[in-house]
C-alpha cells in the first residue's frame, strides 16, 4: 500500500515539475517557439525521461543493484558491438553488401550480428565447448563466476548444474540442439505447408476446399494446447516404438505450424495463379511441377522468406515452452528450455548470491536474444519492402 | 437491425459447428493412443480380469462412433468423466467418492478466469493509452523506445519475462510474492496481491501487440481528409486523435484486443506453471505429464472453446462497431 502511495506521490511531483519546467523554459528563453508551443504531455514526457535517467544513474551506483548493472552493461556492449559490426560491414565486403549495411538501422545490424554468432556457435559447438553436453564432471552445483571464495571453480566459468554438468558447455550445445531442431522443424513446416498451399491454389476445386477446411479446424485449437495434447499421445507411442520423443515433437510442431504456412502460401499463390504468364504456361502444356517450381515459387519467395523468420520465432518459442514444461526436447540433449526449468530455483538466491541466479537467466536470455534478433531483422525487411513509409 | 441479428446468429452457429468438429479432432487424437485406456488406467501390473471390467465400465468394447456420441453427450451435460489418477487410486485403495473431472476443473477455471480478468484490466487501458501516445508522438524518441521495448517483450518467451519479474519484484525488492498459493475463502485483496505478478507477466506479453496495433490503426487514419480538416480547424493534436481518429480505429483495436485475450489462453499455461498458480493450465500440464487422458481431453476442449468464443467475439464486435457492416446496402 505504501508503495502505491510513493508511486502516486512521485507522479504528482513529476506533473508539477513538468508544468514548472515549461514555465521556466518560456521565461528564460524569451517565449521561444520550442517552449511556447509545447503541449503539457510533451513537457511531462521530457521531465519523466529526465527523472528516469537520474533514477537509472542512481540505481547503477548502488551497492545491491548487480543485475541492473549487468543489464545496462550488456545493453551497452551489444549496442557498441552492433555499431562496430555495421561500421565494418560498410567498409568490408562486396558492393552489394556494403550498400545493404549503409541503409541498415542499428537494431537490424544487431539482429544480423546475433544470428551470425548463434550460427557459428551452433555449427562449431563440438569444437568450442570445453566439455561434452552430457558429461558428468566431478562437482555438482558449482557457483558461476569461477571465484573459489564464493564457491566457484575457474575450470567451470559458468558453474555446473545439479548433477555436475558444465553449464557453459550445455549453453553452447543448446545452440546446436534448440536452434537446430527449431530450424529443422520450420523447414519441414514450410515444405509441408508451402507445397500443400501451392497445390491447393493451383489445382483448386475439391482439393482446395478439403485442405482449407481441414486447416481451419486445426487452427481453431490454440497451438501450444494442441501440441501438448499430441505430445501426450506421442509419449506413449515413443515408449512403445523406441523412437525418440524429440522426433515426434518435430513432426507434431511442423504439422501444427504448417497450417499457418498453408494459409499464407495459398493466399500468395492465389494471386499469382490468375496472372497471364501462368495462363500461357498452362496453354503451352506445362505440367504441375513446372508451374509450381518454375512459375509460382520464384514469385512467391519474398513474402514466404519474411514469414520464415517469424515462423522460426514461433516454432522456437513453442519448442522452448514445451521443453520448459518438461515434454519437449528430452535429456541427455542439452536444451535451453529444460535448463531454465532445472536451474530456476537458484533465482531465489539472487539477493545474497547474484552469480548463482545468473545461470537460469542466461539460458532464458539466450532464447529471448535470438528471437529478438530475428524479429529485428524481419521488422527491418518488412519496413524496407514496404517502401519506407508509415 | 434484422440483418445484424442474422449475421450474429450465423456466426454463432458457425462457432458451434467449429467447436463440434474440434471435439471430433480431439477425440480422434486421443483414440490414436496405442493399446487402450484400460491398460493406461491400471498400469503394468493389471490382471486380465481388472482390465476387462474397466473396459466394460468405460464402454471401450463399443464402436468408436458410439463412444464419441456418448462422450459428447456427457460433455453437453457437464459430465467430463473421472480422471485416471482418481480411478487408479480407487481401484488400488478401494472405496471413497471419486472426484469427477468437472469437479476438479471448476474451481481452477474460476482462478484462471480471475487471472485473465486482472490481466485484461491492466493490459487493455495501458496498451490503448500507450498506443495513442505513440501515435501522437510518432517518430519521436518515445515512439522509438516504445517500439524497441514492445518488440523485445513480444519476442521473449513468457518464462523469461516471468523470471525477470520474479528476480526484481520478488527476490531483490520483495514487494510481491513469487508463488501464487491461492486457496478457497481467501480475501479479495490478498488474492489480488498473489495474482499480481503472473498478471503483470501476461500484461507484458500481450500489451506489446495491442499497443502496436492501436498505433498502426490510428496512424493509418491520420492521412484521411477529415483528420486534416479537424487539424486545420486548430484543435489540439491530442483531441484530434482521441475524438476524431480513435472512434474510427475502434474496430481493428477491439479485434486485436479479443485476439490477444485469446492468446492469453496459451500464455496462461506457461505462466501458471512458473508461479504455481492453481489454474486450469497447471492442471493441464500436470495431466499431460502423467498422461491422464480424461483431464487432458477436458482441458483441451475448454481451451479450444474459449479460444473459439473469443475469436467469435472479435468477429461480431468488429461487425457491430462498423456502421457499413451494420447496415449493408
Amino acid at each position: 500500500m505504501t508503495a502505491l502511495l510513493y508511486v502516486l506521490g512521485a507522479l504528482a511531483a513529476l506533473l508539477l515539475a513538468a508544468w514548472a519546467m515549461r514555465l521556466a523554459g518560456r521565461a528564460l528563453s524569451g517565449n521561444h517557439p520550442r517552449f511556447r508551443d509545447m503541449g503539457f504531455g510533451e513537457a511531462f514526457g521530457w521531465v519523466f525521461a529526465a527523472a528516469a535517467l537520474v533514477f537509472a544513474v542512481w540505481l547503477y551506483g548502488r551497492e545491491g543493484a548487480v543485475f541492473f548493472r549487468w543489464a545496462v552493461q550488456g545493453f551497452v556492449i551489444f549496442a557498441l558491438a552492433a555499431w562496430l559490426f555495421r561500421l565494418a560491414g560498410r567498409h568490408i565486403g562486396t558492393g552489394g553488401s556494403r550498400k545493404l549495411f549503409r541503409a541498415m538501422p542499428l537494431t537490424a545490424s544487431f539482429g544480423v550480428l546475433v544470428v551470425l554468432i548463434y550460427a557459428i556457435l551452433a555449427i562449431f559447438a563440438g569444437f568450442i565447448a570445453p566439455y561434452g553436453q552430457a558429461e558428468i564432471l566431478g562437482a555438482a552445483n558449482v557457483v558461476p563466476g569461477g571465484d573459489p571464495a564464493l564457491g566457484g571453480n575457474p575450470a567451470y566459468p559458468l558453474g555446473t548444474d545439479q548433477i555436475g554438468r558444465d553449464i557453459l558447455s550445455r549453453l553452447i550445445y543448446g545452440a546446436q540442439n534448440t536452434v537446430g531442431i527449431a530450424f529443422a522443424t520450420t523447414c519441414l513446416a514450410f515444405v509441408l505447408g508451402g507445397s500443400m498451399g501451392f497445390l491447393a491454389a493451383t489445382i483448386g476445386g475439391w482439393l482446395d476446399q478439403l485442405l482449407s477446411r481441414a486447416v481451419d479446424v486445426l487452427m481453431a485449437i490454440p497451438a501450444l494446447i494442441f501440441a501438448l495434447l499430441l505430445m501426450t499421445i506421442a509419449s506413449v507411442w515413443s515408449a512403445r516404438l523406441g523412437v525418440p520423443l524429440t522426433l515426434f515433437m518435430v513432426l507434431i510442431i511442423a504439422l501444427i505450424d504448417s497450417t499457418r504456412v498453408f494459409r499464407l502460401a495459398r493466399a500468395v499463390a492465389g494471386n499469382i495463379v490468375v496472372m497471364d504468364y501462368i495462363e500461357a504456361a498452362k496453354l503451352r502444356g506445362e505440367g504441375l511441377g513446372y508451374l509450381i517450381f518454375r512459375e509460382i515459387l520464384p514469385n512467391a519467395l519474398a513474402p514466404l522468406l519474411a514469414e520464415f523468420g517469424l515462423r522460426f520465432c514461433f516454432v522456437f518459442l513453442t519448442i522452448a515452452s514445451l521443453s520448459f514444461l518438461g515434454v519437449g526436447i528430452q535429456p541427455p540433449l542439452a536444451d535451453w528450455g529444460t535448463m531454465v526449468r532445472d536451474l530456476a530455483q537458484f533465482i531465489n538466491y539472487a539477493a545474497f548470491a547474484p552469480q548463482a541466479a545468473a545461470a537460469p537467466l542466461l539460458a532464458a536470455g539466450a532464447i529471448a536474444l535470438l528471437t529478438v534478433a530475428v524479429n529485428f531483422i524481419v521488422d527491418w525487411m518488412l519496413h524496407r519492402s514496404s517502401g519506407l513509409k508509415e | 437491425m434484422g440483418s445484424v441479428t442474422r449475421i450474429v446468429v450465423q456466426r454463432l452457429l458457425l462457432g458451434i459447428l467449429t467447436l463440434l468438429v474440434v471435439s471430433i479432432v480431439i477425440f480422434t487424437a486421443v483414440n490414436l493412443l496405442p493399446g487402450d485406456f484400460a491398460q493406461a488406467v491400471l498400469g503394468q501390473g493389471a490382471t486380465e480380469e481388472a482390465i476387462r471390467s474397466i473396459r466394460r465400465d468405460l464402454g471401450l468394447d463399443q464402436n468408436i462412433v458410439l463412444r464419441y456420441l456418448d462422450w459428447l453427450g456427457g460433455v453437453v451435460r457437464g459430465d467430463l468423466g473421472v480422471s485416471f489418477a482418481q480411478m487408479n487410486f480407487q481401484s488400488n485403495m478401494g472405496g471413497g467418492e471419486m472426484k469427477t473431472v468437472a469437479a476438479q476443473i471448476a474451481p481452477r477455471f474460476g482462478n484462471t478466469m480471475f487471472l485473465a480478468g486482472v490481466t485484461a484490466m491492466i493490459a487493455v487501458p495501458l496498451s490503448i493509452t500507450l498506443g495513442v501516445l505513440a501515435a501522437l508522438y510518432r517518430n519521436s524518441a518515445f515512439d522509438k523506445g516504445a517500439n524497441l521495448f514492445t518488440l523485445s517483450s513480444i519476442s521473449s518467451p513468457e518464462f523469461f519475462l516471468a523470471y525477470v519479474l520474479i528476480l526484481f519484484l520478488a527476490v531483490i525488492y520483495p514487494v510481491l510474492p513469487s508463488l501464487s498459493n491461492i486457496y478457497e475463502g481467501m480475501g479479495f485483496g490478498e488474492r489480488l496481491e498473489k495474482t499480481l505478478l503472473p498478471a503483470l507477466t501476461l500484461t507484458l506479453v500481450v500489451t506489446a501487440h495491442m499497443m502496436r496495433m492501436t498505433r498502426a490503426a490510428i496512424i493509418q487514419l491520420l492521412s484521411s481528409p477529415y483528420i486534416e480538416m479537424a487539424r486545420l480547424k486548430g484543435i489540439s493534436p491530442m483531441r484530434v486523435i482521441v475524438r476524431h481518429a480513435l472512434p474510427n480505429a475502434l474496430a481493428p483495436i477491439i479485434n486485436v484486443i479479443a485476439l490477444n485475450l485469446a492468446y492469453l489462453i496459451t500464455g496462461v499455461v506457461v505462466v501458471e506453471v512458473v508461479f504455481v498458480y492453481p489454474g486450469i493450465g497447471q492442471l493441464f500440464v500436470d495431466a499431460v505429464k502423467i498422461r491422464d487422458i480424461p483431464v487432458v481431453q477436458a482441458a483441451c476442449l475448454i481451451f479450444a472453446g474459449a479460444y473459439i468464443l473469443l475469436n467469435l467475439t472479435a468477429d461480431i464486435m468488429s461487425i457491430l462497431s462498423n456502421p457499413r457492416l451494420r447496415h449493408p446496402k
